[in-house]
């Protein structure tokens, strides 16, 4: 890999204000929601209803904690994603960048990487900013510590997973290009299918459930696997990796074939 | 050896999106030194051919090289080509230093020289801002500027006055004959036999896809302008009949000057006979002219004559 192309993609996504707020969007709306989720349970720990709450915390505390901030913060790396190459597409920079790396695929590989990296280096903030965060307005009432056991692979798994959650983004905009509807499908991947496939009575929609992308993936941020999960954590984690590198494969082949 | 680096070779280049047929077997090449104009009216396949030269489209058949060398097995391809393609080939939230910078980046390109190109093309003041601010014109030059950036030996610009001022347009023509002069390759497109005919000294001339003429600018216009000569005469009637049994084709002449009182009418336009043997025809039979004027066809019109066929939209016949 040619470093200069490393330089070049790191220039590219800090020089357009979308790409650094969709960052900003996603560590603040990540913070705040866990925080706020984990305040409630906190100040409400004595009503009736938040039993259920306190049984989480003992089996899945990392699956509570980045349950709410996660669930939307990850949009905006979906988002993120999609920018980084759509965005080029939409706006027709994609032909100065093709016209200077001609064979393309050295052009998506950086990209990939920086973008990773990026994403990489934002989740982990967040994700331990989160975690000792929350596990601090929660401590006069239950005490979790990286030491517990499944807590530091949830919470690297966490990482790891809205890592690989931005290049799976990444791969279905450069499916796609077309902006909007990449990222709809992306949402849409994320949001709404996973629910929609529970509605389908009977175990095969359950296995079809556990294998979706991002349920699959999702899984690896939890302390321990659940009785309804169809996968173990790492299991998970492969089949979101495999999801990500098919379409990554496509997203390569296509880019090379098509006209830019 | 040299020379050879700067050559542009299009070969039996084949374009077709969906059943429409963009260039088609397109052959001719572009020699370093000169400039060369591409010329063909609007959708003829002058930015396609530019795509396809440049790897940005996939051709369906045929090939273009570079120095004999397909543009992607260049290894720093903007230290060799420059191109100026669509001009909005930029994100406009990015400005127009950084734009520059991730190409340099690319290519090895030290960062200093995008100081250099920004002031070549006269943005240096305006290098921090959003390059979706600017206007049509800063966005060419921001366009020339990124072409400019590997200094490279061969130049491709599409439509590269576009949206330019006449000092602006009269910049870019100096710009790329003192490039030429250099010993670059400079390969132009226009729409606009005017402009080239000032700005190229070699002219490729396509329609729909295909080639119509390659030769030089001055081979060009004297073999495409068709002649006609404007005969004033009292005995019209008569040097009618001598003019056609010559072989010449006599019109009557449209236009405002009318009879000037001397009954000779609007005057005839003769083709296919030159003036002076006009002149000699009437001297020997004894007829009298008042006006013997040789005419060119305006440029512009030779080049629409000459493409009449193949524009686009021109003969489209609804059912």
């Amino acid at each position: 890999m040619n470093p200069g192309l490393l330089a070049a993609e790191w220039t590219k996504i800090r020089s357009v204000r979308s790409t650094v707020w969709s960052l900003i969007a996603f560590v603040v709306v990540a913070i705040g929601f866990s925080t706020l989720v984990a305040a409630v349970i906190n100040n409400n720990w004595d009503q009736p209803g938040n039993h259920p709450n306190h049984v989480t915390l003992v089996t899945d505390p990392t699956g509570l904690i980045f349950g709410a901030g996660f669930g939307i913060g990850q949009l905006a790396i979906g988002v993120l994603g999609v920018l980084v190459i759509s965005s080029e597409y939409s706006t027709g920079a994609i032909r100065s960048s093709l016209l200077a790396v001609p064979r393309r695929l050295p052009m998506l590989a950086a990209k990939a990487i920086v973008f990773a990296a990026i994403d990489l280096v934002c989740s982990a903030i967040t994700v331990f900013a989160v975690f000792f965060i929350t596990t601090s307005i929660l401590s006069s009432h239950v005490t979790i510590t990286l030491g517990q056991p499944g807590v530091t692979r949830a919470c690297l798994g966490a990482i790891l997973y809205l890592t690989v959650l931005g290049l799976f983004a990444l791969a279905i905009g450069g499916l796609i290009r077309h902006m909007i509807g990449a990222i709809a499908t992306v949402v849409g991947l994320i949001l709404v299918v996973p629910p929609l496939i529970t509605l389908i009575p009977g175990t095969i929609a359950n296995h079809i459930h556990g294998y979706l992308p991002t349920v699959a993936g999702s899984l690896i941020g939890q302390t321990a696997q659940q009785p309804a999960d169809v996968l173990s954590p790492w299991q998970g984690f492969g089949v979101f990796c495999l999801w990500t590198a098919v379409l990554l494969g496509l997203c390569g082949y296509l880019l090379v074939r098509r006209d830019a | 050896m040299a020379e050879a680096a700067g050559r542009i070779e299009v070969r039996d280049l084949t374009k077709r999106y969906g059943d429409k047929t963009a260039v088609d077997h397109l052959s001719f090449a572009v020699e370093p030194g000169v400039v060369t104009g591409f010329l063909g009216p609007n959708g003829a396949g002058k930015s396609t051919t530019m795509r396809l030269i440049t790897g940005l489209d996939r051709p369906n058949g045929g090939a273009a090289t570079i120095g004999g060398r397909a543009y992607d097995e260049l290894a720093k391809p903007l230290t060799v080509v420059g191109a100026l393609l669509e001009a909005r080939s930029l994100h406009p939230g990015r400005s127009a230093r950084n734009h520059l910078l991730f190409l340099a980046q690319t290519q090895g390109i030290p960062a200093k020289r995008v100081d250099e190109v920004l002031d070549l093309v006269g943005l240096r003041e305006v290098a921090g801002k959003r390059a979706g601010g600017f206007s049509l014109g800063m966005t060419q030059r921001l366009g020339i500027a990124a072409a400019m950036l590997g200094d490279p030996r061969v130049l491709l610009l599409d439509e590269p006055s576009n949206g330019l001022d006449p000092e602006g347009i009269r910049w870019v023509r100096n710009f790329m004959r003192q490039l030429a002069s250099e010993g670059r390759t400079i390969f132009v497109s226009s729409h606009l036999m005017s402009e080239m005919a000032v700005t190229a000294d070699h002219l490729v001339v396509i329609g729909r896809g295909r080639l119509i003429a390659d030769s030089s600018t001055q081979e060009f216009i004297q073999r495409s302008s068709e002649r006609s000569v404007l005969v004033r005469s009292p005995d019209r009637v008569r040097l009618r009949e001598l003019i056609t049994s010559e072989g010449g084709t006599v019109q009557d002449a449209v236009g405002a000057d009318g009879d000037g009182g001397d009954g000779d009418g609007a005057g005839m336009v003769v083709t296919g006979l030159a003036a002076p043997r006009i002149g000699e025809l009437a001297a020997s039979a004894g007829l009298v002219l008042h006006e013997l004027t040789p005419r060119l066809a305006s440029l512009e019109e030779a080049f629409m004559e000459l493409t009449a066929d193949s524009v686009e939209y021109g003969d489209r016949s609804p059912r």
